[in-house]
C-alpha cells in the first residue's frame, strides 16, 4: 500500500487524478475500521490531513463555507450559532474523540445513511464544491448521494468545502439511539425554518438507503406558514399542522429492518420527532440548560 | 517505512513501519508502549486515546504516516518522572480501577475535559468520558476520581 | 524475555490494611500508568504472531483442507490443522466435546479450523484467509425448541439435550386446585456478551525441552493446564500457565480460547507465538450468556402467598456443551426465586444448536430465571392487589427456608431486610414539570433532542435475586494457598501464592489484607498466579475470596502456629500459650503487649505452610431433582427508577438503589465496585444488550452495534451493604460478584414496564418493544 500525503490542494487534486483509486482519509474514523487492522487495504491512500485550507471556514454573503475537513468539535465550538442544527447533529456524533478527528467531509464521502450531518445540510440546501485537476463543480448536496456508501464523484474527484446559509430562523436536529450516547442512529431528522427565504428544508438519517428529503412535507409546511402568516411571528401551529407535518415525514422515509432497529419503527419514530421539533421549532419547551 | 515523531517529549524514529500500521500499533508493537489499549480498535471503546497534537484522539484510527512530526502524548507521558498526576492518584485512591484496561484512556479524557474546565459538573463529566466504556466499575467511582482530582487541582 | 520482568514482579502491598478496611489495590499504580502487562501487551524476541482460520457456516461439513496458498505467504512459518493435535482432539470444561481444530463437522460460525504462525499480525491473518477449506454447507439446527424435538438432526452422538433438569418439589398436582389465582407468563431472554475489555490473547514460550511456558488471561489456571496438556499430548509438568494481567472476565475466560492454538504454534515453530483476538473475533472467540425461553405459571392464594410454581426453561447452549450443564442447574435450581414455594415443578433443558456456544457469565443461569420469577411475581402482586414488595415480603426466603430442591437454606436470608432497605431508601427528583428549564442531559435520549418532556412516564420496580456462591453438585470445590513468611532489614514479610486468578475483582488485594490481619505484619506480597502452586479453581461462581480466601486464612494460621511454637520456646515458658498474639511486626501477649520484635524471632528463618480449603460438601440431585446441591447462598436487591419517553421508547435510568448481603466486606471499596460494576451489566442486558443471531450467524459483533451501557446511560448508584455472618465461612464472608448483576436488570425491566403498563417480555427491551410497535417474542 502506497501513502501519498499532499501539503497543497493542487498537489492533492493531482494526486487523485493520477491515482483515481486512492482513497482519501483525513480523520480516519470511517476510513480506518474499514481498513480492519490492515486486512482490507487499498492500493493508495491520499492522507489529506496537511491540506491546511480544507480546516477553514469562512462567511459569505449569509453563507458559512465549510471546509471539508473542519472536525465536528470546531463545528460545535464555532459555528453554534450560524448552523444550529449542523452542530446539534455535530454533538450527536461518536465520541468526543471521534469529534475531535471526524469531519463533515469525511461524512459525505463516506455516504453511510447514517451519516449524522446529512440530514441537517439536506435541510439547508447546503452546496457541495467537488474538486478535481479538470476543475470544480457545485451540487446540490442531494445529488451527492447514489446509494448505501456510495457517492457520485467521479473517481478524480475531491469534496473541497459546503456552502450553505446562515441560519435566519429555527432549526432543530434530533437522533434516535438505543443508548443515550456513542451511538449509531436508529433515524435521524432535521428541520431548517427559513424565514428569509420563505422556506423550510427537512432531512431524514438512516431511512433509507441514502439521506431524504421530506418533500411533500416542507411544501406543507411553507403553505401552512404562509397561509397563517406565521413566517415572521414564530407563534405556534396547532397540533394538527404538527401531527400532519410528522405523517409527511414519516411517509417520505423507506426504511427497511435491520439490526439497529425495524421499518415501523423508524417510520413511527420520525414522525414523533417532526411533530416534536416542529413544536420546539415554533418555540415550545426551548428554554434548555447546557 | 519511516515513522519521525514526538512522543511524550522524546522524539522517536522508527524504521519498518507498513503503511496500514495505525498509530495504535506503532505505540504499541513498535515503540512498546503499550498503555494505549487494544480493546476494540474500531474507535467504539477509547481505550487506545492519546493527545495526537494536542487533541484527545483514539490512536487506532490514526494511519501511522498521519503522526509524521506530531506530538504524541500517551498515558506513559501523564506522570512527572516518579510523581503521578493528580487524576492518577485519584483513581488509584477512588477504587476507579477494577481490571484497569479502560483505564488509561478515561485518565487521558479526563485529563482533556479538565484542562478545557477545572470544575466540571457531573453532567460534563459524563458528556465528556461518553467516549470510553468500562465494563467492570459501573462508572460511579470514575466520576468520584475526576471529581477529587478536579478538587485538587483547583484549591 | 522482556515481558518477564514486569510478570514476575512481585505487587508490594506497603499499606497497613487488614481485613474489613478499605484496601487500595497493590497494582494501582502500574494500572493508571500504563505500565500493568496484560496479555496482549506481551512479546519476546524474535516471536511469531498467530491467527485464526474461522468456519464462516454455522454448519457444514468439511470436504477437505488446502492450506498451500497461506503456506507461500512470504513471512508464514507454520500453518497447522487437526492433523497436527498430537494429543486429545477436543476439549471442553465439562465435556471434551470441542474440537481444538475442526475435522469432519463445523457447527458454529466462527468455529476454528486451521491456525497460522507469521511474522507479523497482519501476515497471519492474510494467510488465514487464504486457507482454502471445502465446505458442504449444511442447513443449520437453530431453533432451540425444534432441536429438542426428537426427529431433529442430531448435532452431536449423544443427541441434541445436554441436559433435562427435571424438580419435582411438593406437589403442583395435588395443590394447584387450592390457588385462588392463576398468572401466567413467557419470557424471552436475548444472549449476553461478558464483553470484557481486553481481547482473549497470550503468549506461548517453548522451555526447549520439548514443554512450554504460556502467560495467559485466564480464569482457571489448572483447568486450562488440563485441557491444554490432553490436547499438546504432553505430562502436566512439561506445561507451564503463568496467568498474565487480565483485562476483565466475567466468565467469558473460563472456557478455552486461543491457549491450545499458541502453545501448538510455538512447540511446531520452536519460537515464541503470540496471539491476540480482535474484537470481532473476540465475540466468536468465546461462550456467552445461554439465550431462555421461559413458560412461567404462578398459583397463589387471595392473600398472596405462593401455593405452585410450574416453570419451563429452555436454555440454547449453542454448539457444544462448555458448562450448559451447570448453567441448566442453577437455572433450574433457583427458578422460583428468593421465596418460599411448598409446592414446584420445574423442568429445565439445556440443548445443543448450531448457534454460538454458550457458558459461563456472571450470573450463570441465576440471571435468566431472575426475569422471569420477578415479572411473575409483579403479576401476581397486581393480580391479588398487594404492591410489589408487600408481595415478596409474604413470601420471602427465610434461614431454614425450602428451596425448590429440598435443600433448607443454613445461612443467613435476609430478603425481608433487603426489601425493607429498599423502601426505606428515598426516591429520586421528580420528572422536570411542564415549564420548567431542562437539561436535555437528563432525559431520555440526552443530547440527541428527542424529547424535552413530551411522552415522559417514570417508572419504578422491583427484583430480588438468588444464587449459589461456589461449585455444586458434589463436584470437589477447593483451593491452595502457599504462604511463606520471612524477615527482610528487620522486617517481616508475608508472601501469598496461589492460582487464584485475579480478572480485576480485587482479589490480590484480599490475599494481602488476609495475610496482615492473620499475621500482624505491614508488607505482604502477592505472587504472580501460575501452576507451580496447587488448584486455586476458577475465579466465578463469586467463589475466589470465600474459597481461596479460606485457605489463605488456613495457611496463614499455619504459620502463625510455628511462629508462636518458635516465641515459646525463645520465651521459655515465660508465658501461657494462648496469650500469644502476631500484631504490629510483634510478637505480643494479649494481657502484656510486645514482647519482641517478629523480624527478631524469625531471624534467617523462613516458614512456609501450604493449605487447602474446602466450603461445606454439596451433593447431585437424586430423580426427583431434591438434594443439598449448593454450598451457600446469596441474596441482593435492586430498585429501578427510570423516566421513558413511551411514545419513542426510549429510556433514562434515573437511579439504581442495590442492597446486597455480602456476609462480611473484606474490602468495602472492593464490594461497592462489585456492586456497582454488576448492576451496570445487569442493566445493560435489560437495556441494550443482544448478540442478535439470525440462521446462527452473529449480526453484531461489534462494540458497533453490540452496545454497552457508557458513563452517561450509568445513573448514580445507592449501595447499602449487609453483613450478616456466613456460617462456616471465613470471617463471615459470603461471595459478592454476581448477585448484583442478576436482579439489576430484572428491577430495571419492572421499571418499564410500570412506566409504559407493557408486558415487555423479550429482554432486552429495545425502543419498538417499549413504543408498542413489534411482536416481542421471537417464536411467535
Amino acid at each position: 500500500m502506497e501513502l501519498i500525503q499532499p501539503i497543497s490542494w493542487e498537489d492533492a487534486l493531482a494526486a487523485k487524478a493520477a491515482y483515481p483509486d486512492a482513497r482519501a482519509i483525513r480523520g480516519g474514523t470511517d476510513l480506518m475500521i474499514e481498513l480492519g487492522a490492515g486486512d482490507r487495504l487499498p492500493a493508495t491512500i491520499l492522507d489529506l490531513g496537511r491540506v491546511a485550507k480544507l480546516a477553514e471556514w469562512s462567511l459569505d454573503d449569509g453563507h458559512v463555507v465549510l471546509g471539508a475537513g473542519v472536525t465536528f468539535t470546531e463545528l460545535i465550538d464555532e459555528l453554534s450559532c450560524e448552523l444550529p442544527a449542523l452542530a446539534m447533529a455535530a454533538r450527536t456524533v461518536g465520541s468526543p474523540q471521534i469529534r475531535n478527528r471526524g469531519t463533515v467531509g469525511g461524512n459525505l464521502g463516506t455516504a453511510s445513511p447514517a451519516g449524522d450531518a446529512h440530514p441537517p445540510l439536506l435541510a439547508t440546501d447546503a452546496q457541495v464544491k467537488l474538486a478535481s485537476a479538470r476543475g470544480a463543480r457545485w451540487i446540490g448536496i442531494g445529488e451527492l448521494f447514489a446509494g448505501p456508501k456510495r457517492t457520485t464523484l467521479e473517481p478524480d474527484e475531491l469534496i473541497e468545502c459546503v456552502r450553505m446559509p446562515r441560519a435566519s430562523g429555527s432549526q432543530q436536529f434530533s437522533k434516535i439511539g438505543t443508548r443515550n450516547a456513542m451511538v449509531i442512529s436508529v433515524c435521524s431528522f432535521a428541520l431548517a425554518i427559513d424565514p428569509s427565504r420563505r422556506r423550510v428544508g427537512t432531512g431524514i438519517g438512516s431511512a433509507g438507503p441514502v439521506p431524504l428529503v421530506a418533500e411533500e412535507a416542507g411544501r406543507f409546511l411553507e403553505g401552512v406558514l404562509t397561509e397563517a402568516d406565521a413566517w415572521e411571528s414564530g407563534a405556534p401551529l396547532g397540533e394538527s399542522a404538527a401531527a400532519r407535518f410528522g405523517e409527511l415525514v414519516s411517509a417520505a422515509a423507506r426504511p427497511i429492518d435491520d439490526v439497529r432497529g425495524t421499518a415501523d419503527y423508524r417510520r413511527h419514530a420520525l414522525a414523533v420527532l417532526a411533530r416534536r421539533a416542529l413544536g420546539w421549532a415554533r418555540g415550545a419547551r426551548d428554554e434548555l440548560i447546557g | 517505512m519511516r515513522l519521525e515523531c514526538v512522543v511524550n517529549g522524546e522524539p522517536r524514529d522508527v524504521a519498518g513501519v507498513r503503511e496500514s500500521e495505525s498509530l495504535l500499533q506503532v505505540l504499541r508493537e513498535r515503540m512498546k508502549l503499550p498503555g494505549a489499549k487494544n480493546a476494540c480498535e474500531q474507535g467504539e471503546c477509547g481505550s487506545c486515546s492519546v493527545f495526537l497534537d494536542g487533541k484527545l484522539v483514539c490512536s487506532c484510527l490514526v494511519l501511522a504516516g498521519q503522526a509524521e512530526g506530531a506530538e504524541i502524548v500517551t498515558i506513559e507521558g501523564l506522570a512527572d518522572g516518579d510523581a503521578l498526576s493528580p487524576l492518577q492518584e485519584a483513581f488509584i485512591e477512588t477504587g476507579a480501577v477494577q481490571c484497569g484496561f479502560c483505564t488509561p484512556g478515561f485518565i487521558l479524557a479526563a485529563h482533556d475535559l479538565l484542562q478545557r474546565q477545572p470544575s466540571p459538573s457531573d453532567a460534563e463529566i459524563r458528556e465528556a468520558l461518553a467516549g470510553n466504556l468500562c465494563r467492570c466499575t459501573g462508572y460511579a467511582k470514575i466520576i468520584e476520581a475526576v471529581r477529587v482530582a478536579a478538587d485538587r487541582m483547583t484549591t | 524475555m522482556a515481558s518477564a520482568n514486569v510478570l514476575a514482579g512481585d505487587q508490594l502491598t506497603r499499606t497497613r490494611e487488614g481485613i474489613g478496611e478499605r484496601t487500595l489495590r497493590p497494582d494501582g499504580t502500574l494500572k493508571v500508568s500504563g505500565e500493568f502487562a496484560y496479555s496482549s501487551d506481551l512479546w519476546a524476541e524474535d516471536m511469531l504472531w498467530g491467527a485464526t482460520c474461522r468456519s464462516p457456516h454455522p454448519s457444514a461439513r468439511i470436504r477437505s483442507i488446502d492450506t498451500s496458498a497461506a503456506r507461500a505467504v512470504p513471512g508464514v512459518v507454520a500453518v497447522l490443522t487437526h492433523e497436527d493435535v498430537p494429543g486429545r482432539k477436543t476439549y471442553g470444561l465439562e465435556e471434551p466435546d470441542q474440537p481444538v481444530l475442526a475435522w469432519d463437522l463445523v457447527r458454529y460460525q466462527g468455529e476454528p479450523v486451521a491456525i497460522v504462525a507469521a511474522d507479523h499480525p497482519a501476515t497471519a491473518r492474510e494467510a488465514a484467509r487464504r486457507i482454502v477449506v471445502d465446505y458442504e454447507v449444511l442447513e443449520p439446527l437453530v431453533d432451540p425448541d425444534e432441536a429438542l424435538d426428537a426427529s431433529a438432526r442430531a448435532l452431536h452422538p449423544a443427541g441434541n439435550v445436554v441436559r433435562h433438569l427435571s424438580i419435582r418439589h411438593g406437589s403442583v398436582e395435588e395443590h394447584a386446585g387450592t390457588a385462588d389465582v392463576v398468572v401466567r407468563g413467557e419470557y424471552e431472554i436475548g444472549m449476553q456478551d461478558q464483553a470484557m475489555l481486553g481481547p482473549e490473547s497470550g503468549l506461548a514460550v517453548p522451555d526447549g525441552d520439548g514443554g512450554v511456558h504460556l502467560y495467559i488471561a485466564t480464569q482457571w489456571l489448572h483447568q486450562d493446564l488440563n485441557q491444554v496438556a490432553a490436547s499438546l499430548g504432553l505430562e502436566q509438568d512439561m506445561v507451564r500457565l503463568t496467568q498474565a494481567g487480565i483485562g476483565g472476565a466475567f466468565g467469558g475466560r473460563e472456557d478455552l480460547s486461543m491457549q491450545i492454538h499458541a502453545c501448538l504454534l510455538a512447540l511446531h515453530t520452536d519460537r515464541a507465538v503470540k496471539m491476540s483476538y480482535s474484537r470481532e473475533e473476540s465475540f466468536f472467540g468465546h461462550v456467552h450468556r445461554h439465550p431462555a425461553r421461559m413458560r412461567y405459571e404462578h398459583g397463589a392464594t387471595t392473600d398472596g402467598r405462593l401455593v405452585y410454581v410450574k416453570a419451563r426453561l429452555v436454555l440454547d447452549g449453542g454448539a457444544y456443551a462448555s458448562t450448559s450443564r451447570s448453567v441448566c442447574l442453577v437455572s433450574g435450581t433457583f427458578a422460583v426465586g428468593p421465596y418460599e414455594c411448598p409446592n414446584a415443578e420445574i423442568d429445565a433443558y439445556a440443548v445443543y444448536t448450531n448457534n454460538p456456544p454458550c457458558g459461563a457469565m456472571r450470573g450463570f443461569g441465576a440471571v435468566q430465571v431472575c426475569f422471569g420469577y420477578e415479572a411473575q411475581m409483579d403479576k401476581l402482586a397486581a393480580a391479588v392487589g398487594l404492591d410489589p414488595l408487600e408481595i415478596r415480603r409474604r413470601n420471602a426466603m427465610r434461614t431454614g427456608g425450602l428451596m425448590p430442591t429440598g435443600q433448607p437454606v443454613v445461612g443467613p436470608a435476609p430478603v425481608e431486610e433487603v426489601l425493607r432497605h429498599l423502601q426505606e431508601t428515598p426516591m429520586p427528583e421528580q420528572l422536570p414539570g411542564d415549564g420548567e428549564r431542562l437539561d436535555q442531559r437528563e432525559l431520555p435520549g440526552g443530547v440527541a433532542n428527542v424529547t424535552r418532556g413530551e411522552g415522559l412516564r417514570r417508572g419504578v420496580g422491583y427484583a430480588v435475586s438468588i444464587k449459589n456462591i461456589g461449585f455444586c453438585e458434589g463436584y470437589d470445590d477447593y483451593s491452595t494457598a502457599r504462604v511463606r513468611l520471612w524477615a527482610s532489614h528487620g522486617e517481616p514479610i508475608a508472601e501469598v501464592h496461589t492460582a487464584a486468578c485475579e480478572v480485576g475483582q480485587g482479589l490480590v488485594t484480599i490475599h494481602a489484607q488476609i495475610a496482615r490481619t492473620e499475621l500482624g505484619v505491614r508488607r505482604a506480597l502477592v505472587r504472580p498466579a501460575d501452576t507451580t502452586v496447587g488448584n486455586a479453581g476458577s475465579s466465578s461462581a463469586s467463589r475466589q475470596t470465600v474459597i481461596t480466601g479460606g485457605a489463605v486464612k488456613a495457611a496463614c494460621e499455619a504459620v502463625r502456629e510455628r511462629v508462636l511454637e518458635l516465641a515459646r520456646e525463645r520465651l521459655d515458658g515465660d508465658v501461657e500459650a494462648d496469650d500469644l498474639i502476631l500484631e504490629d511486626c510483634y510478637v505480643a501477649s494479649r494481657s502484656r503487649g510486645p514482647l519482641m520484635p517478629l523480624a527478631d524471632l524469625l531471624g534467617e528463618q523462613v516458614i512456609v505452610e501450604e493449605r487447602e480449603w474446602r466450603p461445606r460438601p454439596t451433593l447431585p440431585l437424586d430423580e426427583n431433582g431434591q438434594g443439598d446441591v449448593h454450598a451457600m447462598i446469596a441474596f441482593a436487591a435492586h430498585r429501578a427508577v427510570v423516566d421513558v419517553d413511551v411514545e419513542l421508547g426510549l429510556v433514562r435510568v434515573v437511579e439504581l438503589t442495590a442492597v446486597q448481603d455480602v456476609g462480611k466486606a473484606l474490602n468495602p471499596l472492593a464490594v461497592e465496585g462489585q456492586i456497582e460494576g454488576g448492576t451496570a451489566q445487569g442493566m445493560g442486558l435489560a437495556l441494550m444488550e443482544e448478540i442478535r443471531v439470525q440462521g446462527g450467524r452473529i449480526l453484531n459483533p461489534s462494540f458497533t452495534d453490540y452496545l454497552i451501557p457508557t458513563i452517561v446511560d450509568m445513573p448514580p448508584v445507592r449501595v447499602e451493604i449487609l453483613e450478616l455472618a456466613q456460617p462456616d465461612s471465613p470471617y463471615g464472608v459470603n461471595g459478592v460478584g454476581e448477585p448484583p448483576m442478576i436482579s439489576s436488570g430484572p428491577a430495571v425491566m419492572a421499571a418499564l414496564r410500570a412506566a409504559t403498563g407493557r408486558e415487555l417480555a423479550h429482554v432486552p427491551a429495545r425502543p419498538e418493544h417499549l413504543a408498542g410497535l413489534s411482536g416481542e417474542l421471537s417464536w411467535r
